[in-house]
């Protein structure tokens, strides 16, 4: 519960932060040739076992970026020395541009 | 071997080119046969070797025989017969030209068939996959030098997985009878010591007694859990040889297998039922319905959730207390964490972070308990490393999971008071309220980039089992999403994944497995990894020959996928050139026409399809194929995973 806790202020803190502006149009095209998409789906969308879900509605801008330079999970690290600032959030202006899909319920093949 | 005082009908030491039977020859021949090698060396005169050396230098067209009617091989299609074998799968080889033809002429080319195969490792896959449904080993044939290698990874694969091969390899061990030329460099002194390393038993006949003891006794060790793949070399020799009097054939009896001690399984029953928040990891373990019945018997009894690390079926993933979904969360809070044929144990309950410093951390609770159930422990060997780090156990039995589940469930039972009962059915109503919202967080995870091109894995799944769930299916195939979203609960609908994860294994057990299906009526589908196939196609031409109803639905995802990870881990740990993981890592430029593949050899092929809604049409086409007996294939541009 602690550790909810710690997380949840942490996220919100981050909240208040608003995301820089950035290139949605080119931020995909780095989510791709970063190799962002291996793990996490070319839609952003997460991998079973490889990375999790992105976009739409991205986590806050600053814990993203700084998940990216310092993982403490299992990702590989992006560090500014490969991938500016800019770079970031430009990939960041692709993920806030993901569309949410339909409702599950509009979905029939995935109420059967 | 047949007693002294008559003729020997084993090993003959007359080579199988230079046997000529002239009357005076032959009693020689047969004579020389009960020799003892050293008597002959001492009265060389005397000798068979001699008399037909004699004769070869001047054979006589009106002594010399050319035919015989009962070559040793036939003898070793009634020890194969005997032994049940359905299909022989093998690439044709002429060091057991001899045995391929008794099994098609002598043996009537039924019990076993002869499915003919494009390479040995998919020979070997094959049967991998067959026996997985089919709960016992198939027999494959290969040259015992070039075959061998070709097999030997699949062989591997295998071995890792605890699955029965039954292999049986061609050699002309005397040197003096071999062909000149490719038969030397197809003979070997000691053949299997290529995969002795990965076999669980191997033996080279010299007597046609002697192989069908022996043939006896590697399909006995086989089927002997661990079960492993057992190999037999025949002699050229003696298989071309003629056979004088039939061997005896042994008497088939299989060992039951191994079952956890009493005082143990008394242990471990007695922690299960004092936990409160038990746990079972299932991983090797329920491969028959009993097996799947067994566990869901002291699952229900204990209240206790399930996790499944699918290398078999293990249990119905609709079950309230299939609990995979929620396996981080669960094994961080267990008291107790029983391990059943769990593969990596010291994985299941530990973190290793693949950065520059491997660092470890628990998963668990400073005073979890764990008990582990393997039938692994009883035939571990060394130089490959597939046995994984040493976890730390309280409770360690040698034996088979799902002979042992009994015993366990009922020593449970025994424990149980009317306490306990309720407690446990009240943890098993969170447990499945809980699992409710798992499934519903997943469908909602399933439906982004529903509409994506490349096509999600997610959705291609869905499309598939909208198509399959009203028929009797066995997903022949290792693959995430139908894991979660659909719903199995027969033995042979899952039959986990490669064992030693050596790629090109994946469509060659498809195949091996809808062999095994066919006879049942089941449809087989195959969700087939694209660098998989690549490996092995010539499989889409054996399934059509053969008419195997299979529908294989390509994972297309133009890569070898997991090295374009890894690859992309190395350039961001050294900070360089981060944007070059796709170079020797991906199949496109030019992108492979899977369809057109599968056409080329007699499969009927859809697509490539790269828009999902063009998905459905198109299973529903293939479907119609596999339902009238034929192999299709529909190929499906997708996300990466």
């Amino acid at each position: 519960m602690r550790l909810f806790l710690i997380a949840f202020i942490t996220i919100a803190l981050f909240a208040q932060a608003p995301a820089p502006a950035g290139n949605a149009q080119n931020g995909r095209k780095l989510f791709e040739s970063y190799g962002c998409y291996q793990c996490h789906g070319r839609e952003a969308q997460g991998g079973l076992g490889t990375g999790p879900r992105l976009g739409p509605k991205p986590l806050p801008f600053v814990a993203v970026q700084k998940y990216l330079r310092q993982p403490t999970g299992q990702m590989p690290p992006y560090t500014a020395k490969v991938v500016s600032d800019k770079d970031v959030t430009d990939i960041y202006a692709f993920l806030q541009s993901v569309k949410q899909p339909p409702p599950v319920k509009d979905i029939p093949l995935l109420n059967n | 071997m047949a007693s002294s005082s008559k003729p020997s009908f084993g090993r003959q030491n007359v080579g199988r080119r230079n046997f000529l039977k002239g009357t005076a020859t032959g009693a020689a021949a047969l004579a020389a046969g009960v020799k003892p090698a050293r008597a002959q060396q001492s009265e060389p005169a005397r000798s068979a070797t001699a008399a037909v050396a004699t004769q070869e230098k001047d054979p006589s067209p009106s002594v010399e025989v050319l035919t015989a009617d009962h070559p040793g091989s036939d003898f070793m299609v009634d020890v194969i017969k005997a032994l049940g074998f359905d299909y022989i799968f093998a690439n044709p080889g002429s060091s057991f030209r001899g045995l391929h033809e008794s099994v098609v002429n002598y043996g009537g080319n039924k019990s076993p068939e002869f499915l003919t195969c494009c390479h040995e490792e998919s020979s070997v896959a094959m049967a991998h996959g067959y026996a997985k449904i089919e709960g016992k080993p198939t027999c494959v044939l290969a040259h015992g030098t070039v075959g061998l290698q070709h097999a030997s990874m699949a062989i591997y694969n295998a071995y890792v997985d605890r699955v029965p091969v039954f292999m049986i390899i061609g050699n002309t061990l005397d040197a003096a009878t071999r062909r000149p030329g490719v038969e030397w460099a197809h003979s070997v002194q000691d053949a299997a010591i290529l995969v002795r390393d990965f076999t669980k038993w191997d033996d080279a006949p010299v007597s046609l007694q002697h192989f069908a003891e022996s043939a006896v006794r590697a399909y006995k060790m086989a089927m002997t859990p661990p079960t492993m793949p057992v190999l037999l070399v025949a002699d050229g020799d003696l298989q071309e040889s003629p056979m004088r009097e039939r061997p005896h054939i042994p008497k088939i009896t299989l060992a039951s297998p191994p079952q956890g001690d009493s005082g143990a399984v008394a242990q471990a029953a007695r922690m299960l039922v004092d936990a409160e928040n038990p746990v079972i990891v299932a991983d090797r373990c329920a491969r028959t319905p009993q097996g799947l019945k067994a566990l869901i018997e002291l699952a229900e009894t204990l209240g206790a959730p399930v996790i499944n690390q699918y290398g078999r079926m293990n249990f119905p993933s609709a079950h309230r207390l299939n609990q995979t979904e929620r396996s981080r969360a669960l094994i961080a809070n267990a008291d107790v964490i029983l391990g059943l044929e769990v593969w990596d144990f010291w994985g299941t309950i530990n973190n290793l972070r693949d950065q520059v410093q491997r660092t470890t951390r628990p998963l668990t609770k400073p005073n979890t308990k764990m008990i582990a159930i393997s039938a692994t422990d009883l035939n571990t060997k060394s130089n490959y490393q597939d046995f994984q780090r040493f976890p730390d156990l309280d409770v360690s039995m040698a034996a088979d999971s799902e002979a042992t589940l009994p015993a366990l469930t009922e020593a449970c039972k025994r424990l149980l008071t009317g306490d306990r009962k309720r407690n446990f059915e009240d943890r098993a109503s969170k447990l499945a309220e809980a699992r409710q919202q798992a499934r519903e967080r997943l469908r909602t995870e399933a439906s982004y980039a529903w509409d994506a091109s490349p096509i999600s894995t997610a959705r291609m799944a869905m499309e598939i089992w909208a198509q399959i769930k009203d028929k009797d299916w066995s997903l022949v195939s290792n693959n995430a999403w139908p894991q979660r979203l659909w719903s199995f609960d027969k033995h042979y609908q899952y039959i986990g994944g490669a064992g030693g994860a050596g790629v090109g294994y994946g469509a060659p057990a498809a195949l091996g497995a809808a062999v095994a299906n066919k006879k049942y009526g089941r449809l087989s589908i195959n969700i087939q990894n694209d660098g998989d196939l690549m490996y092995a196609p010539g499989v889409l031409w054996t399934s059509a020959h053969h008419s195997i109803p299979l529908l294989s639905v390509m994972h297309n995802n133009r890569a070898y996928h997991q090295e374009v990870m890894h690859l992309q881990r190395m350039a961001n740990r050294h900070q360089r050139g981060i944007t070059t993981a796709e170079i020797g890592t991906t199949i496109k430029n030019p992108n492979i026409d899977y369809a057109a593949m599968a056409r080329s050899m007699g499969v009927h092929g859809e697509g490539p399809i790269t828009d999902p809604k063009d998905l459905a049409p198109a299973l529903k086409r293939a479907l119609e194929v596999v339902a009238r007996g034929e192999p299709a294939l529909v190929d499906v541009v997708t996300q990466p995973r």
